[in-house]
């Protein structure tokens, strides 16, 4: 129980689990975990309650829920970008109390300069790091090469389509080689084709790099299509409903995965306890 | 992993790609502006020479008229002179502005405390009538270069100040989130992200100080002493030279066009390179 870490992929239908009362400490090697918390803004908006939470080393774990239950809250949380009320969150076992060098944040809405080209909004993390140029020029050209924009590193931002910003927020997260991704909405302003690209691309970049993945979306679809576990979130004020783990079997093409009737019914099942929740 | 489906409108490499076509609307654009901005100059210079050839005054010399006055004053010395002695306080006035204004904007953006005591002084400054405070100024500095430099700052700094301070307090959140994710220092943040961001409205306020400043220069040379383009401008009025006393007038415009064509060129270059070319 609690697990989100169940490798295996099932061919048995999604395994829906309670919220967990408490979460199980013998579950493997949780890099977040997040402990009863709680955030108010300004003294009455409760935007999350009590939220415990493991995110499993080396996934991809996805934050669902309807706008304004405090997905971006909980993320920015984890980011140290944000001040819970009460609880505590841990990564690596230490405590978070600000933003961190293993944890890097691609925003929703890109916060790219736009004074500044593809190639050094990438570095940009390395900048601040003091890494010297030519080091940090070649690390963000890498890392621009992996997100599919090879080409456009002295393009700026008004120069590109939505999609491609994003891929150079994402570029600049890897490229301080940070233990934990936190991706806020990274879809949500671009279009249904780029979108899907996007998301093989990051199924790619996961299998790849090694690295844990803490993904917000509001899109049923794109938390199954993508993610070893789902976290789902209520109203606000943000609690866990329930913890999925659609454990879909990607060794096929997108489309064949997108006809896949395991996936096919996580989607279902998702859409019904939604439905139960909301009513 | 070659991307097609962010759509061709921003290809990578030559030109004349599809992003060309983007890039060559704009320069077109450019282009059009030009041509734009010669016809209305042209359509100006033709309906001043017009209403000079009326004459809608006798005091009202056309446009030729002007320009051969313009010329002349050039190869006399007169106007070079002329220029040499208001730009002194000008350009003291100006530069002293842009620093104290530039930092006690970004200060005032910056600190709570700084704000409190200072924008409330700016704020009152600038909503005065400076005109009628710089004979006032005569009576503590006298009619030296101090108080022409102090004339141009008082119409100067209120502006400057104002538009950093605003700029720096509309920096997008975002960007500032972003930067502490990716732990910037202070420091960092302020330069690397705060700086730049504002910077087209602080320069923005640059060029509205500017031209504040060569308003007060001129009042100053009009109220104060006359010295320079001010003495010029009076000198010719009074012994009824109206061509000389025009080109006096639209050598000062001109040439503060001019500083501000200058500034914006700055800002392009230095500040805000994704602009270059639009
Ligand atoms: N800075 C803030 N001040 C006050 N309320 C906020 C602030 N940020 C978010 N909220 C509120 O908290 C709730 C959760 O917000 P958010 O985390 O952005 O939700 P989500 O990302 O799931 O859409 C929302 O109801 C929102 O209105
Ligand atoms: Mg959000």
């Amino acid at each position: 129980m609690g697990a989100l870490h169940r490798i295996d992929p099932a061919p048995a239908a999604a395994t829906i689990l309670q919220r967990p009362s408490a979460l199980d400490p013998s579950a493997g090697d949780p890099v977040v975990q997040v402990r009863g918390i709680t955030k108010r803004y300004g003294g009455s908006v409760e935007a999350l309650k009590d939220i415990d939470l493991d995110i499993p080393r080396g996934k991809l774990t996805t934050l669902l829920g309807p706008s304004g239950c405090g997905k971006t809250t909980l993320l920015k949380i984890i980011a140290g970008l944000l001040e819970p009320s009460s609880g505590e969150v841990r990564v690596n076992g230490r405590e978070v109390t600000g933003p961190g060098p293993e944890r890097a944040f691609v925003f929703q809405d890109f916060a790219l300069m736009p004074w500044a080209t593809v190639l050094r909004n990438a570095a940009f993390g390395l900048e601040l790091r003091g890494v010297p140029r030519r080091e940090r020029e070649d690390i963000g050209r890498h890392y621009i090469r992996e997100v599919g924009l090879a080409g456009f590193e002295e393009r700026y931002p008004h120069e590109l389509s939505g999609g491609m910003r994003q891929r150079v927020g994402l570029a600049r997260a890897l490229a301080v080689k940070a233990e934990v991704l936190l991706l806020d909405e990274p879809f949500s302003a671009v279009d249904e084709q780029t979108r899907r690209k996007f998301q093989e691309d990051l199924l790619r970049l996961v299998a790849q790099e090694k690295k844990t993945f803490l993904f917000v979306t509001h899109s049923i679809e794109e938390a199954v299509y993508l993610s070893d576990g789902i976290v789902m979130l209520s109203r606000r004020p943000g609690r866990i409903n329930r913890i999925i783990e659609p454990a879909i079997d990607r060794s096929g093409s997108p489309d064949e995965i997108r006809r896949d009737k395991h996936y096919l019914d996580t989607v279902e099942e998702i859409w019904h306890g939604l439905r139960d929740y909301v009513d | 992993m070659k991307t097609t489906m962010d759509g061709v409108a921003a290809m990578p490499g030559p030109r004349h790609g599809a992003g060309g076509t983007l890039l060559r609307a704009a320069a077109a654009m450019g282009g059009g502006m030009l041509l734009w901005r010669l016809a209305s100059i042209a359509l100006f210079c033709g309906l001043w020479e017009v209403a000079g050839r009326v004459p809608i005054s006798p005091a009202f010399p056309s446009f030729s008229a002007t320009a051969i006055a313009f010329r002349d004053m050039m190869a006399d010395g007169s106007l070079p002179a002329a220029f040499a002695v208001t730009l002194q306080p000008l350009v003291l006035g100006v530069v002293i502005s842009a620093v104290l204004g530039v930092s006690a904007g970004v200060l005032m953006g910056l600190r709570r405390g700084v704000e409190w005591v200072a924008a409330p002084v700016f704020i009152v400054f600038q909503a005065a009538p400076m005109a009628a405070l710089i004979p006032l100024v005569t009576f503590v500095y006298g009619i030296g270069l101090t108080a022409k430099v102090l004339a141009v700052c008082m119409l100067a700094l209120p502006v400057i100040a104002l538009n950093g301070y605003k700029a720096v307090r509309n920096v997008n959140p975002s960007l500032l989130a972003m930067a502490r994710s990716f732990m910037a220092s202070p420091w960092q943040r302020v330069v690397k992200i705060i700086i730049p961001d504002a910077s087209p409205v602080i320069f923005a306020g640059l060029r509205l100080g500017v031209s504040a400043g060569f308003i007060g220069v001129i009042l100053a040379e009009l109220l104060i002493t006359p010295t320079g383009i001010g003495d010029l401008i009076t000198y010719h009025r009074s012994i009824a030279n109206y061509a000389e006393m025009y080109a006096s007038i639209a050598s000062i415009i001109l040439f503060s066009a001019l500083t501000l064509a200058v500034l914006q060129r700055i800002e392009t270059v230095f500040f805000r390179p994704e602009k270059q070319g639009a």
